[in-house]
């Protein structure tokens, strides 16, 4: 037991995306606050739709987030689409099953090499790496372009994509094109595998933490769900996704300005984790592989284990990235004309979406009148749900420490890990609440 | 010569203009060798004061970021307002216009009066002096390179005057509006018949590039779709749109504004109160 006062005060935490605090008070060994703040300003999205046009939506939609702008511009489409009954053609499926793919390795590879990797390396961020470890951070660099190469041709663009829109794509890739980013996606495997082999070399870095939680993603009978499916829990199994808010039941927290979410249980958590406790048996062999080096299998609870939850994801994605294409082609790509746009009848509907995007499930509800014009709009981010899940972690893992006797920089870093292996998107958080925080 | 220190601080906002520099990879290196990043909290644990060159992302919509900006003003040499939300307001100042009590209701519901913002979202310099601008949602990465290097060498950057039509036009696009179904397709005459009243701006495929800025070499034109204005209004648009686009399909600049307005909240309430 420590007999003297800890105090870890982290004002905006680094190397996530958005902003937050850590705040832990502790004397005589017993924690007296112990608190995962969020202090992002509000930014109105549900409103910002409203009065809006259906071709204006998911345009709109995608600025929540930079990191998952794809994955927001299709949870958006597919909302769209389900409220005005519109329906994709197979071609249109695969391509944005691969523009997910895309985006969910360049976040991935992103967070594991340039966020979490230097905590492993014991650098405060990953520009020492180009002195310290040139050859591993080109690795990585050369992994991160790949993945956004992809999302270039798939998207039009990876920040805020182009080519997706209601009813499929203004313009698709060539034959040509995508057997060469197939040639790519191939030579990629000795990169990926030094990833691996970094990661491993590392991994007892992760703090031995585990505290048993709910996960929630989408699963599907089909594929290792990321763009479509039903809603799973470890808890209470399989729902629609019509009935999100079942699942999510949002409610609000006087410590922090973003909302909470909670199903079964105090809090669950969503992303990468969640989606391999959850369909782990649908992962390509050569990801089952990178997760068994780490003896990571269902039901994990440690976290930390986030970070290699998300390595042995890019393994999938590119693995089943060219799948993807070896299908198309095989099918025959079906071209269309330059500046498509399909036909849409417009009526009055509701639609609701499930996407997987990096951090976990992110839900886009819409409702629109028979001009096609926006009445009331509802999106459910993944990092919101992610929120109490961080919280309980945090009062469970900050007495562990303290009673193993750490000192408070090695509370703080491991409590600064906790949060990033989250990967957590705060800014993307649409649901935030502005609570005055009482002062010690 | 000591490189010149680099802050980069991001308020309401996306983060994917940070994210554009995050993905200029191994060029990110050679941006290295030129200026010494000191804050870049998406990125690096590092914090310092001590800056040169301050880029802003997002926009100012609570008394508390407003506070932070004027602190970075007082501390930077420079302050460049990075990508469309701390540029010109951008895609935040959708809900400008609309009533601040609907605007909290939709969102926070029952809730709403724990929340705590401005009933504008407002772009940097309507807060403290910005220096440069780099445009765009998201900005362009070139532009961006550009910028950082014409600062460290104390040159004015080169931004474009001039509306998207003209890198539309050397880019070969087909004009939206003369796509299927839009203004250019349909007579007056007709469009009388299919909807009575309606304008020409009612009309289908519809595009912003006659009044945005350049500097994006089109890129949503070319990739299929159409001009979103993200760039924000290009100066004087009353003068400098391109009225020859205008002109052939019977639009005026009035009417391209009112069209759609994702981007131009901000910059429209400032034309209207000069």
């Amino acid at each position: 037991m420590s007999d003297e006062k800890i105090n870890v005060d982290v004002e905006y935490l680094t190397r996530v995306e958005g902003h937050g605090n850590i705040k832990v008070n502790a004397n005589d060994g017993q924690i007296e606050k112990c608190e995962w703040q969020v202090i992002e300003t509000p930014r109105y999205f549900e409103s910002m739709v409203v009065d809006h046009s259906w071709k204006e939506l998911h345009h709109i939609t995608s600025r929540i987030c930079g990191i998952c702008s794809i994955g927001h511009t299709l949870a958006s489409l597919k909302a769209t689409e389900a409220a005005l009954g519109v329906e994709i053609s197979e071609q249109d499926k695969l391509l944005r099953k691969l523009a997910l793919h895309g985006e969910n390795m360049q976040s991935h590879v992103l967070h594991v090499g340039y966020l979490a990797l230097p905590d492993l390396m014991g650098e405060g961020s990953v520009i020492p790496l180009a002195s310290s470890h040139p050859d591993e951070l080109k690795t990585v660099i050369r992994l991160h372009r790949l993945a956004n190469e992809m999302s270039d041709l798939i998207c039009g663009r990876t920040t805020h994509p182009q080519r997706l829109i209601p009813g499929g794509f203004s313009k698709i890739p060539t034959e040509d094109e995508l057997l060469q980013l197939k040639d790519k996606l191939k030579n990629s495997f000795n990169d990926l595998m030094a990833v691996a082999d970094l990661c491993e070399e590392k991994a007892d870095k992760f703090p031995d933490f585990s505290r048993e939680t709910e996960f929630i993603s989408l699963t599907n009978e089909e594929e290792y769900a990321f763009y479509e499916g039903q809603v799973r829990s470890t808890d209470t199994g399989i729902s629609p996704v019509v009935d999100y808010k079942d699942i999510t039941n949002e409610y609000v927290v006087e410590q922090s300005t973003a909302k909470f979410a909670r199903n079964n249980r105090g809090s669950y958590m969503v992303g990468a984790l969640a989606r391999l406790n959850n369909n782990y048996d649908q992962l390509s062999p050569m990801a089952k592989g990178v997760a068994e080096r780490f003896n990571l299998k269902p039901v994990n609870h440690n976290p930390y284990m986030n970070n290699i939850a998300q390595l042995v994801e890019v393994v999938h994605n590119v693995r089943d990235s060219i799948n993807i294409i070896d299908t198309i082609l095989d099918r025959g790509l079906e071209p269309q004309d330059e500046y498509y746009e399909p036909e849409i009848d417009v009526s009055a509907g509701r639609g609701i979406s499930a996407v997987e995007v990096p951090r976990g499930i992110l839900f886009h509800d819409y409702t629109y009148d028979d001009e096609g014009i926006c009445t009331a709009g509802n999106c459910v981010i993944p990092t919101n749900q992610n929120h109490a899940n961080i919280q309980h972690d945090m009062e469970k893992l900050a007495p562990n420490l303290i009673n193993q006797g750490k000192a408070e920089e090695e509370i703080e870093l491991n409590l600064e890990m906790l949060v990033r292996a989250y990967d957590p998107c705060i800014s993307c958080s649409t649901h935030h609440l502005d609570v005055e925080f009482v002062e010690d | 010569m000591s490189k010149p220190k680099v802050a980069f601080f991001d308020f309401a906002g996306c983060e994917g203009d940070q994210l554009q520099v995050a993905n200029l990879e191994e060029r990110i290196l050679d941006l290295l060798e030129l200026v010494e990043v000191v804050n870049f909290r998406e990125v690096i644990s590092q914090k310092s004061d001590d800056y040169d060159i301050a880029f802003i992302e997002g926009s100012i919509a609570t008394d508390h970021d407003a506070e932070r900006l004027r602190e970075i003003r007082n501390n930077a040499g420079l302050v460049v307002a990075l990508g469309s939300c701390a540029a010109i307001g951008g895609i935040n100042s959708i809900r400008n216009s609309q009533k601040p009590e609907n605007v909290e209701d939709r969102v926070y519901g029952e809730d709403a009066d724990k929340v705590e913002a401005w009933d504008k979202a407002k772009p940097a310099d309507a807060i403290v002096e910005v220096d440069h601008y780099i445009y765009g949602c998201p900005i362009d990465q070139d532009e961006f390179i550009h910028v950082v290097e014409s600062l460290v060498q104390g040159k004015e950057p080169n931004i474009p005057t001039y509306p998207v039509c003209v890198e539309c036009k050397m880019n070969e696009n087909v004009c939206v509006f003369a796509r299927n179904g839009g203004p250019g397709q349909v007579s007056s005459a007709e469009r009388e018949i299919q909807t009575p009243g309606a304008t020409q701006a009612e009309q289908g495929p519809f595009c912003l590039g006659p009044v945005t800025r350049a500097g994006c070499d089109a890129k949503c034109v070319n990739e299929g779709t159409t001009c979103w204005g993200c760039r924000g209004l290009v100066d004087n648009p009353n003068q400098n749109a391109h009225k020859k686009v205008l002109d052939k399909y019977g639009l005026t600049v009035e009417e391209v504004l009112n069209k759609f307005n994702l981007y131009f909240g901000w910059q429209q309430e400032e034309r209207n109160n000069e």
